[in-house]
């Protein structure tokens, strides 16, 4: 049995692992775990993983959660190109240094619009307060400002030159709020030029398959929803409140 | 406590040292070497600062130790923007070259100073194992340690702001199920998280403890497999260092009230921090 990678391409963080897996020839089996049916609360998927998250790798008897994670183990057991991971101390620091930032600068806040601009309100007919998007988006904005001033300043990618871990896993994350349509790309050309960058570097052809799942999700009939799923989800509605 | 080499040597000397680094003209002015190697700015209060703090003493990692008072607002002073515009602790500077976030800057510390294979594995499935503890704390146990230290401690007695008791159960509940976690996924029957020796995601989870244990909570109480754990990773690390680092957070309780005028500085990234 090869590798596996439990995946839904829902996610920012599975995206991250497939298209990279993808873009390296690295062989696997694609075992999709349909968040939007709740598969990932079944007993299969919770013996691979008790936590319910994705993605997971699977590599024999190996289990291996956290996109992060699962990322350094594929570069250094395919011998990936070094721009990944460059091993030059302060540029492998620099990717660290995001790797690490980038769970509560970016893919919380960007994860959160998808929720406040679609899923809450397609799911629980309701709104989020006007207040709270505010909030939100206005943290968001004052992130992305970091991102470009910290991380990419004037450089093509975030290392430099060349493609990079961090960048494939900033874009991933940056597209969430597309599946919501929202674009945080407009009117932001710095960024709008990086991203591009990064969508050749990997392929548009990759970089569009990968996000079908997240640009088709409004098409998405939610009446289909598990009702323990979609209790859960209205929990998480009255955090927003 | 931390002072590296250079500091307070006679004047005579300076014509051997190398050029003062531009950004510090005040340490010529104040008769001071220029800085030599790492400087860590640190807050002891903070989680991520004392698994830098001890890592490095551990390692015998030179480092000049830099204080930035949390509680004083030092890291909100222009100066320190100057250093970090995240404005945050813990940041490592090594010449030039500044770093934040602690998982980054004990990995760099690991390769820049060759330290014992065992806190960062070479082998390939044991360094992972390492890293998903190290990316996984960052959204669970750290935000749960954070959360219960600040709601049951620091907004009452620090910030004036009181807590309703639903809100720290919540907190303390919460708390209590990743903890469960930690036992159940991470540390499961063997000695360390990772595997059979210590490594960086022991100490990082050992100092994320700390914070409940210093706002009183009982965190290892019931927990008889945690209690091991603990005792392992203070031990691995050395009893002496393991008290010196936390000497700060187990007398948060007693924290003097916020200058109000750093209170507002502080007030909005607190909530925004703990959310």
């Amino acid at each position: 049995m090869g590798l596996e990678l439990y995946l839904d391409l829902l996610s920012a963080s599975c995206r991250a692992v497939y298209i990279f897996a993808k873009k390296n020839g690295i062989p696997f089996d694609f075992q999709f775990v349909d968040l939007l049916k709740g598969h990932h609360h079944s007993k299969e998927y919770i013996e691979i993983n008790p936590l319910r998250k994705l993605p997971s790798l699977r590599d024999g008897k190996f289990i291996l959660s956290e996109s992060v994670a699962i990322l350094f183990y594929l570069c250094r057991k395919y011998s990936t190109p070094s721009h990944w991971y460059p091993p030059d101390l302060h540029t492998r620091a620099r990717v660290d240094e995001f790797m690490a930032w980038q769970h509560t600068a970016i893919q919380l806040p960007m994860n959160k619009i998808l929720w406040i601009k679609l899923l809450i309100p397609m799911i629980t007919g309701e709104e989020v307060p006007a207040e709270k998007t505010e909030q939100m988006l206005a943290e968001v904005r004052n992130n992305l400002k970091l991102f470009e001033e910290k991380f990419l300043q004037d450089k093509m990618f975030i290392t430099g030159d060349c493609i990079s871990l961090a960048d494939l896993v900033a874009l991933v994350e940056m597209m969430q709020p597309m599946g919501g349509n929202h674009n945080i790309f407009l009117n932001n050309s710095k960024l709008a030029d990086w991203r591009m960058r990064v969508e050749l570097a990997l392929g548009s052809g990759l970089f569009w398959e990968a996000h079908q799942r997240l640009m088709t999700l409004a098409e998405w009939d939610c009446s289909t929803l598990d009702p323990w799923v979609k209790e859960r989800i209205c929990n998480v509605l009255q955090k927003f409140k | 406590m931390g002072r590296g080499r250079g500091v307070g040597r006679a004047a005579g000397r300076q014509s051997q040292l190398p050029p003062y680094c531009v950004r510090c003209p005040w340490r010529r002015e104040a008769g001071l070497p220029p800085t030599m190697g790492l400087e860590l700015y640190l807050d002891l209060l903070s989680q991520p600062c004392r698994a830098v703090y001890i890592f490095a003493k551990k390692n015998s990692i030179p480092f000049e130790l830099r204080t930035v008072d949390l509680r004083k607002g030092q890291h909100l002073s222009d100066a320190f923007a100057q250093i970090s515009p995240l404005q945050k602790v813990p940041v490592l500077k090594d010449g030039d070259f500044t770093l934040t976030e602690s998982v980054a800057i004990l990995l760099y510390m690991t390769r820049k100073y060759k330290v014992p294979d065992h806190w960062y594995p070479q082998d390939l499935q044991a360094r992972a194992r390492v890293d998903e503890y190290l990316a996984w704390q960052h959204m669970a146990l750290r935000r749960n340690c954070l959360r219960a230290l600040w709601h049951k401690v620091m907004l009452p007695v620090f910030l004036g702001e009181p807590v309703s008791p639903e809100m720290l159960a919540a907190t303390l509940a919460e708390l209590d199920v990743t903890l469960q976690v930690l036992e159940d996924k991470f540390l499961q029957d063997k000695a360390f998280l990772a595997g059979p020796h210590v490594s960086l995601a022991d100490l990082v989870a050992i100092t994320e403890l700390m914070h409940p244990v210093g706002a009183g909570c009982q965190v290892f109480e019931g927990r008889p497999k945690l209690a091991v754990w603990r005792q392992r990773v203070e031990a691995a690390v050395g009893e002496v260092l393991f008290q010196e680092a936390h000497e700060v957070i187990l007398k948060a309780k007693h924290s003097q009230p916020a200058d109000p005028t750093i209170k507002q500085k502080m007030m909005s990234r607190v909530l925004a921090m703990i959310q």
